[in-house]
């Protein structure tokens, strides 16, 4: 069955006819030809879908259009200034190598942006945590941990957490 | 994904008659991780999904005044109970189990009222709920009833619900004087993995603060259904909780569990790792028992 909804997409007022079942997924790249969100399983496990609604990350994969009615929905298109000049966390993501195919980047920026504007001082744990639903199969989690860390008023220099052992020093540098 | 219609009743009246008007054809959702992988999978094929998450009320832990006792909405998400103070302080077990549940993402959406329905026997939310002795409330047609949570589940995948029923809250009771409890998900890896075993501890100390007055152990993936561990709490009663008396209960639980081999773990390997975690969360709960007496 189609409705009508309206809500709030990057900043910008929309109404629009839905389909009762579509997923937020579904109607972000397939009805609003928004491609930055991606597809990976489909089913909650990788986070590359993530999108925030109302200052909240969530999977669009799991998540009915039908539910964003009323509600704000930022996607990784709504960052960046309007004369391309890139938010800092994706400006960080950049130089420090938190990008190799990009696959799993928008999801990770916009985990990392919930986190970071509800805590913006978070620490490596918070961090970590925060990007625990994000799967990424290039760059060893290390250098988008570094890029996070980055941007957080917790500062670059807190040495890595390492779970399993305690010789901090040398990647803390 | 599946055509349906999406019906977003605003109270549990409305809900359950639009659930009795389609019948068959109709499924509750509340954050949907679980109904929609499952539509996604050709597991469900509803042609109407009846939403829960815009009935007002029920999406917050609250405390009842008169009673002392906790009241957590069905359709509280993992996410507002991990962030609840009142939880946090009180109740910390349950702290224990919820923000190790999925992800971010999944514990935004995901409630713990679609936890406890799901039934399965590696819910994470059931296992610190059982310990604390909580009641489930339940509505439907004929009304409201109570059962306790622990009855609540009958076998894997299936719950204490008739067609039509909703789940609308659990009720734990005021927090014990000289009691600590804590909760542990054992996997091979610490994020986004359902638990290879759970394992929530509860005790409750005399006066002296080193004899146990009151047990509960209870299991996850130990059983078909979440276990409670009755043979290893009868053990712990009187006696004096410390690593010796810790370690037999943890043994005892390992014997009566009814753990079995699976892709996640095999039986031999859990039924040791009951062994050290009830003794681990054991002595964590004495721990924070102590903590609180202070
Ligand atoms: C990636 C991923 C990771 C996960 N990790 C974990 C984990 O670590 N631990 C864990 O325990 N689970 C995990 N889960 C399973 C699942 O997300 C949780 O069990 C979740 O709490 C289900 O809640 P929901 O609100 O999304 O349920 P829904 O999908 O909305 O509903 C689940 C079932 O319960 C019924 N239902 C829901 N609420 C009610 C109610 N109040 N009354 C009556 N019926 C109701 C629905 O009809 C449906 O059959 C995970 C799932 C995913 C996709
Ligand atoms: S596509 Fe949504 S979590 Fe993988
Ligand atoms: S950069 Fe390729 S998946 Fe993360």
């Amino acid at each position: 069955m189609a409705h009508e909804i309206s809500f709030i997409f990057n900043g910008n007022a929309m109404k629009m006819n839905i389909e009762d079942h579509w997923t937020l997924l579904h109607l972000i790249r397939e009805e609003l030809g928004y491609t930055g969100t991606k597809e990976g399983c489909g089913s909650g496990e990788c986070g590359a879908c993530t999108v925030i609604v109302d200052d909240k990350a969530v999977n669009s994969c799991l998540y009915l259009a039908a539910e964003i009615d009323g509600k704000q929905l930022t996607t990784i298109e709504g960052l960046a200034a309007a004369d391309g000049t890139l938010h800092p966390i994706q400006k960080s993501f950049v130089e420090k190598g938190g990008i190799q195919c990009g696959f799993c980047s928008p999801g990770m920026i916009l985990s990392a942006k919930a986190l970071l504007d509800k805590t913006p001082n978070a620490s490596e744990i918070d961090i970590k945590e925060a990007i625990a639903g994000n799967l990424c199969r290039c760059t060893g989690y290390v250098q988008i941990i570094d890029s996070i860390k980055a941007v957080s008023g917790y500062g670059e220099d807190e040495p890595h957490v390492v779970a399993f052992k305690t010789d901090e020093g040398e990647r803390g540098e | 994904m599946r055509q349906f219609t999406y019906l977003t009743p605003k109270t549990l009246d409305e809900a359950i008659s639009l659930h009795v008007a389609h019948g068959e054809s109709a499924r509750y959702v509340a954050g949907g991780t679980d109904v929609l992988v499952k539509i996604k999978e050709g597991k469900f094929a509803p042609d109407y999904l009846i939403s829960l998450k815009h009935i007002i009320g029920q999406d917050r832990p609250f405390l009842n005044q008169e009673t002392g006792e906790l009241y957590i909405g069905a359709f509280c998400t993992h996410g507002s109970i991990e962030q609840s103070p009142l939880v946090q302080h009180h109740y910390p077990i349950i702290h224990d189990a919820v923000k190790n549940i999925g992800s971010v993402q999944i514990r935004n959406v995901a409630t713990i009222g679609g936890n406890l329905v799901n039934a399965v026997p590696s819910a994470d939310g059931a296992i610190p709920l059982i310990v604390l002795d909580s009641k489930a409330n339940i509505y439907g047609t004929k009304g409201q009833r109570s059962v306790d949570l622990q009855r609540f589940f009958l076998g894997p995948g299936q719950c204490d619900l008739e067609a039509g029923e909703i789940l609308t809250e659990i009720v734990i009771p005021p927090p014990l004087p000289r009691t600590g409890s804590a909760y542990i998900k054992h996997g091979r890896r610490e994020a986004m993995e359902l638990p290879m075993l759970g394992v929530g501890v509860l005790l409750c100390l005399e006066e002296d603060m080193t004899t146990c007055a009151k047990a509960r152990i209870c299991l996850g993936v130990a059983a078909p259904t979440p276990f409670r561990a009755l043979a290893a709490e009868k053990y712990l009663k009187g006696k004096t909780v410390d690593e010796n008396n810790l370690t037999e209960a943890g043994r005892l639980a390992g014997q009566e569990s009814k753990v079995r081999d699976s892709i996640r773990g095999v039986a031999w390997y859990r039924r040791e790792m009951v062994g050290v975690l009830v003794k681990r969360m054991g002595l964590k709960a004495l721990e924070r028992a102590k903590e609180r007496h202070k």
